[in-house]
């Protein structure tokens, strides 16, 4: 079995909803990237199971479409807080981490979100030009963010 | 979600909504204040079976894995199958009829754990009635840390059956005309037979879990209870069969109406009925008439139409769950999850079963044949039978395409579930949030998707409305997506049918109107 990569980057979305597949899209271009120490996972939603993807990380970092943060993109620290979304088919960042909390008995790894800005979820639809644009510069922060040293 | 400037909510496309859909309750009172009637409509319209028209056939089984979020295995499989007769092929390689077998069984045990545990668990373990922000799967991982931790590995395993397979979780490359795409090494054979013995383990607990409950709980044998007809493929020896078999139709008696019936000819075994307050069609048994014909799929009749489950331990626990009826078929609405663990069982031995053939790891993948001008794929998904018909034109494009998805299938008894359930817990003529939850716990039994929003644990967001005999609007509760209940505000006096129609009201098209999902 494969260790686990202490960098984990897990884009989230629906691929078939227009530029709700820009988490899943960025990530996606990361992991082509190949790079040593992290490992990029991709899901429709987030949900209990994926407390068990964040175990052994060192950093972890959630990619998501959002309807309406500022453009490009926001980049925020997450920490584990009981939301109502566990009972819903999905949950958020911060209720995963609170779920692990939960679980393990300890906190999750430290945890960033990176929201990109998207305008159009129309099921089918292509990405749009502005989503384009903006997961061009997502990319391109996600590059220096794992460049960085661990904080 | 957003709040508008007369704070009212608008439910926006955010990471908690993406996948939408929501049910309605319409409960139709007749003089005596009886439910005479109760309509579950699936008010939101997708329309797949028009998408996909006049796009390549070889697009369908990826374009069809988008009808849902929970189980796109089992439509990129039914479609597989319906391809692989379009360009000509009956019959795969040993290698590839495994591997799909395999990705089938990841997918049903997965969904299979999905559903019990992290949905309908809560309902059992905390009572119908109990606290909505405890009654979800954090509130088992707290409570019952061990149910609550082995549902979610057991899930995160099938996933990763179909990871190993697919490439990824979800959406993944499986199937192609023909065959498979890509064959399983031995090091991902050997890595998923590394916890396969605690899943099965896991499994067989889950199913002693669902039949103490079941029989320890006079009062649920009742619960949402119908006498059905029943439909599901079977082996050529009776025995369970999801992935391929011929169908068999029983009377709730246990007398045949059909058995293995090629599933090829299912047009002129089924119709299905339109109605127009529902996108859902109301599929019925030709041969038992639209009234009589309705029927149910999925776990409960699957098992209950089987003559054995090939796998021992699973076999042993279906033996034990017709012995609850004393050999006669099990009706209870609320056995559903006790028969769902069942198959979960059965899923994880066949998991093992197909990891330890030397043939699951071969490379002759795929076989060619001469182009038809349809296909008609059958498999039985989680929640029951799911039909996939199409029709090519010359260019390979989709000409028309017709599904029968296993929640529509078991649209009618969910129906009659509903109205048998209210009937019991109306009080008056008032919508009550005891009512609310017993109507919930009656359609979850079913696992439907309306889509993924169903699956939302005491957050189905629900509409309930209460129609006296005259079409006067008696009360609604309405349940958005977070779960909050509003209080009864009825309409001053709608005419009658205005209270009834569906807020995206026209009459669906025979190729349009259902809610596709598996």
């Amino acid at each position: 079995m494969r260790g686990i990569s202490p960098i984990l980057l897990f884009g989230y979305g629906n691929p078939g909803r227009g530029d709700d597949a820009l988490g899943i899209l960025a990530v996606e271009a990361i992991a082509a990237l190949q790079l040593p120490g992290v490992e990029c996972l991709s899901d429709m939603q987030l949900q209990v199971e994926h407390i068990t993807d964040l175990r052994g990380r060192e950093r972890i970092l959630f990619v998501d479409a959002d309807v309406a943060c500022a453009a490009p993109y926001v980049l925020e620290t997450v920490t584990a807080q009981q939301d109502d979304s566990y009972s819903s088919h999905a949950l958020t960042p911060a209720a995963l981490l609170h779920t692990f909390r939960l679980v393990y008995g300890k906190d999750a790894p430290p945890a960033q979100v990176l929201r990109i800005r998207g305008y159009a979820f129309g099921l089918g639809a292509s990405l749009s030009t502005l989503a384009t644009e903006n997961l061009q510069a997502a990319q391109q922060l996600m590059a220096e963010l794992l460049q960085r040293p661990k904080p | 979600m957003e709040h508008t400037a007369s704070n009212t909510r608008r439910i926006a496309i955010d990471p908690v909504s993406r996948v939408e859909g929501h049910g309605k309750i319409t409960l139709l009172l007749d003089a005596d204040n009886h439910v005479q009637e109760a309509r579950l409509h699936i008010v939101e319209f997708r329309g797949f079976e028009k998408f996909i028209q006049g796009r390549p056939y070889t697009e369908v089984p990826y374009f069809v894995q988008r009808l849902c979020g929970i189980c796109p295995v089992s439509h990129h499989l039914a479609a597989a199958k319906a391809v692989d007769q379009i360009v000509g092929v009956d019959e795969l390689t040993p290698t590839a009829t495994k591997l799909r077998r395999l990705i089938h069984f990841g997918q049903v045990l997965q969904s299979h754990a999905l559903h019990f545990f992290h949905l309908s668990s809560p309902d059992f373990l905390f009572g119908f009635g109990s606290n909505l922000a405890h009654r979800n799967i954090v509130g088992v991982l707290e409570d019952y840390p061990d149910i609550g931790l082995k549902g979610v590995k057991l899930r995160k395993y099938g996933q990763q059956v179909i990871a190993a397979i697919a490439g990824k979780r979800i959406h993944g490359a499986a199937a192609i005309p023909g065959g498979m795409n890509k064959a399983l090494s031995d090091d991902e054979r050997k890595a998923l037979l590394v916890d396969i013995a605690d899943i099965i383990r896991w499994s067989q607990d889950a199913v002693t879990l669902n039949e103490t409950i079941h029989r320890q709980h006079p009062e649920n044998h009742a619960f949402a209870t119908l006498s059905t007809n029943y439909l599901g493929m079977v082996g050529a020896q009776g025995e369970l069969e999801l992935y391929h078999g011929g169908l068999r139709a029983r009377r709730a008696d246990g007398s045949d109406i059909f058995d293995q019936f090629d599933y090829r000819e299912y047009g002129s075994a089924i119709r299905e009925e339109v109605r127009n307050w529902s996108y859902m069609k109301f599929p019925y048994l030709t041969a038992m008439g639209k009234d009589n014909g309705w029927y149910r799929v999925g776990p409960l009749a699957r098992v209950n139409l089987c003559d054995s489950i090939p796998t021992l331990l699973a076999e042993a626990a279906r033996v034990r769950f017709r012995a609850f009826a004393e050999g006669a078929y099990v009706h209870d609405t609320l056995a559903f999850h006790w028969a769902r663990m069942i198959e979960m069982l059965h899923c994880a031995e066949a998991i093992q079963e197909l990891l330890n053939d030397p043939a699951i790891t071969g490379t002759d993948l795929v076989v060619t044949g001469a182009k038809r001008a349809q296909g008609i794929g059958v498999i039985e998904a989680p929640r029951g039978t799911l039909f996939h018909h199409y029709q090519v034109d010359e260019q390979g494009l989709i000409e028309k395409a017709n599904l029968i998805v296993s929640t529509t299938s078991n649209n009618h008894a969910m129906n009659e579930s509903v109205r048998s359930v209210a009937n019991h817990y109306l009080d008056g003529q008032e919508i009550t949030e005891g009512l609310l939850n017993h109507l919930e716990v009656a359609v979850r039994a079913y696992d439907p998707c309306l889509s993924c929003a169903t699956h939302a644990l005491g957050k189905m967001p629900l509409q309930v409305e209460l129609i006296s005999h005259e079409g006067q609007l008696l009360s609604r509760v309405v349940k958005d997506s977070d779960g909050c209940a509003v209080s009864p505000h009825p309409n001053p006096s709608p005419s009658r049918g205005e209270g009834l129609r569906n807020p995206l009201s026209c009459s669906p098209s025979p190729l349009e109107g259902e809610g596709a999902r598996g």
